[in-house]
């Protein structure tokens, strides 16, 4: 069986009764593929032991690379391939730098962000996102468990550590 | 999630070890500011060689503000009047002491509204959040009379040594040292009396002004305590529309103080960002007060309502509103930079041309921007007490130094700098100040048990 095909899902009628869910399901040892909710659920990384995300890291570099290219743009045009005198300030003066510097930072860290957020949520244009289930968009909370992973289990003790849990209902999904 | 969370109350003792260790501070405090004056009364004021470049920079620019003001009907000696030279009978360790004096308070005054202003814009905007932290600012506010008497004793002290435009031979049309700018400003000072005579308007203001925002601490204070012996919702309504008017006056008289306790110093000049500037530096120290109180409060096991969330949101102001302090002294500094007016020039000149105070213009970049900026970049940073205890002074310290800059070159040229003297009366300001603050906060409960906004705030995750 390989990964990320198999499914087994559990859907959960109210976020408290998923939040309770989400850590009974991981005591008992299995792993959680992903869960949906309709709306933001507080706690719910905490829940689910979610690793700190990266992304401010990636955001910082992308900032600090606008930084960079802005002030090496403007010191290179104005100071040395083209050198003009504006209102009498040195060729390469810092203070009207700065604003420019400031908007190239935050464009390339929000640009930067956005693609990188994409790229690792797997949000391609050609790619349509995988549906557990279609309620999960309106008012059930839909817990996905990946058999492949779960391997040492079968389907039904999966499924009784579902409902176990309180899942109103399991079903099966499988992706092509 | 709609639990209901009991918590217990809680009240703030002044433990006699607390007060001992203020009082400790405030001998530390007058020893070095006795050290201080002993040094500063035996220098005589004597320049020395490092002040003589500074000397020619500032020459330099008062040429180039005299030569602009030559179209007008300006005398000769008009340039000579900065530096006030034949005026000064008083020695100059007098003048360095008013100096210091008035800067502080007007930094500390900042540290007293800013309590009360946080108060307001909770209840203006609704917070939630904030029912575990609030009385921290709340008492706060009880600075606000003792700053008033301090700024009205002191201004009747030292208005000669510190105000220029204080002087009423400047508005004598007939005399030598007329000053035809300066005069052109007299109502601002004077009205309804005649420029150079006794200023009204302008003492008419300060009265004004900490009469109001003492009102509205009392106001604000009886509101949030009745609260606590009466669980009703009519208390809050009341307090929102109390702070709101209170938010309408700070926003008005918290720019005409800047202008009137600090810009007026230099008198010549003027910056149309100045009043956001002065509320910018007191809004960033005030808020990194709170979060030091707060987290030591924390420390010694006080405020269990609040958690880490909380004071990452604390910690969100001090960083967002530090970035913002920065882009109003960017805004005044890059306008005057590129018009290149000498009239506005002069201003940057003194304070990063000349050898007293030019470290300390860069320095309050390094503090007030750069550290807070990138210490308090990450979410964990926020969220961490030891973090926030050394951040928050960093940015305390920072923002003393700013007012330094903004009040000494107006007032004592090229003889300012920081010694013993300045040390010591800071000291003094901030031993006293925790004693009122500290004293006020131990007279009601840590938070109000009966605020609506307690669950919400309890259950504040972000």
């Amino acid at each position: 069986m390989t990964a990320d095909k198999n499914f087994l899902v559990g859907v959960f009628d109210n976020e408290e009764v998923l939040l309770d869910g989400i850590s009974k399901v991981r005591s008992n040892g299995l792993k959680i593929h992903d869960v949906f909710s309709p709306f933001p659920v507080h706690g719910i990384d905490d829940a689910l032991g979610l690793k700190k995300s990266r992304l401010p890291r990636a955001a910082f570099l992308f900032g600090l690379t606008g930084t960079c290219l802005a002030l090496t743009m403007q010191i290179w045009m104005l100071g040395y391939d083209w050198p003009m005198i504006i209102g009498g300030k040195n060729y390469a003066s810092l203070p009207p730098f700065i604003p420019v510097t400031f908007e190239l930072t935050v464009l390339l860290s929000a640009l930067g962000m956005v693609a990188t957020f994409m790229i690792i949520s797997d949000l391609k244009p050609y790619k349509w996102p995988r549906q557990f289930d279609v309620r999960s968009t309106d008012d059930k909370h839909v817990m996905a468990i990946d058999l492949a992973l779960n391997g040492g289990k079968s389907k039904d003790d999966i499924s009784r550590i579902l409902k176990d849990a309180g899942a109103s209902e399991v079903n099966e999904k499988n992706f092509e | 999630m709609a639990h209901h969370v009991e918590v217990a109350e809680e009240q703030y003792v002044f433990r006699p070890e607390t007060k001992k260790k203020l009082y400790i501070l405030l001998i530390v405090g007058i020893v070095v500011f006795a050290l201080g004056l002993v040094f500063a009364m035996n220098d005589g004021g004597h320049h020395d060689a490092a002040h003589e470049g500074g000397h020619a920079a500032v020459a330099e620019a008062q040429k180039l503000v005299a030569s602009a003001d030559q179209h007008g009907a300006a005398s000769e000696g008009h340039a000579a009047h900065a530096e006030a030279g034949h005026h000064a009978e008083k020695p100059l360790w007098i003048k360095r002491l008013f100096s210091t004096l008035w800067m502080n308070n007007v930094f500390f005054t900042g540290l007293g509204i800013i309590g009360l202003f946080f108060v307001a814009i909770q209840y203006a905007a609704q917070a939630g959040w904030s029912v575990g932290v609030k009385r921290v600012p709340l008492a706060m506010g009880a600075w606000i009379p003792v700053a008033g008497i301090l700024m009205l004793v002191l201004w009747f002290i030292t208005h000669h040594d510190i105000f220029h435009w204080t002087h009423s031979y400047l508005y004598d049309a007939n005399g030598a040292e007329f000053d035809k700018i300066i005069n052109k400003k007299a109502p601002f000072f004077f009205w309804p009396l005649a420029g150079g005579s006794f200023p009204l308007f302008y003492i008419a203001r300060m009265v004004i002004f900490f009469g109001l925002w003492y009102y509205f601490f009392v106001q604000i204070r009886k509101n949030m305590l009745a609260e606590d012996l009466e669980a009703t919702n009519a208390y809050w309504y009341k307090n929102r529309v109390t702070a709101t008017w209170f938010l309408i006056f700070f926003g008005v008289s918290s720019s005409i103080a800047a202008w009137d306790w600090v810009m007026s110093i230099d008198t010549h000049w003027f910056s149309t960002m100045f009043g956001w500037y002065v509320f910018a530096s007191w809004w960033v120290t005030g808020l990194a007060v709170i979060t030091l109180i707060v987290a030591h409060l924390k420390s010694a096991g006080y405020l269990k309502i609040v958690n880490a969330n909380h004071l990452h949101d604390l910690g969100k102001f001090c960083f967002a509103f530090s970035i913002f302090w920065t882009y109003i002294w960017f805004g005044q500094f890059l306008l005057i930079y590129y018009a290149n007016i000498p009239e506005e020039t002069i201003y940057f000149y003194e304070r990063m041309r000349t050898s007293p105070y030019s470290w300390i213009f860069y320095l309050n970049l390094i503090l007030n921007f750069v550290l807070p900026f990138l210490l308090f970049m990450t979410r964990d940073a926020k969220r961490q007490i030891s973090m926030l205890k050394v951040v928050c002074p960093i940015i305390i310290v920072g923002h003393w130094f700013d007012f330094f800059n903004m009040v000494t070159p107006g007032v004592m040229k090229l003889e300012g700098g920081i010694g013993f003297l300045e040390i010591g009366v800071a000291l003094i300001f901030a031993a006293v100040y925790l004693l009122v603050v500290l004293n006020s906060l131990s007279k009601f409960p840590l938070f109000g048990k009966n605020d609506p906004m307690l669950q919400e705030s309890l259950h504040h995750h972000i």
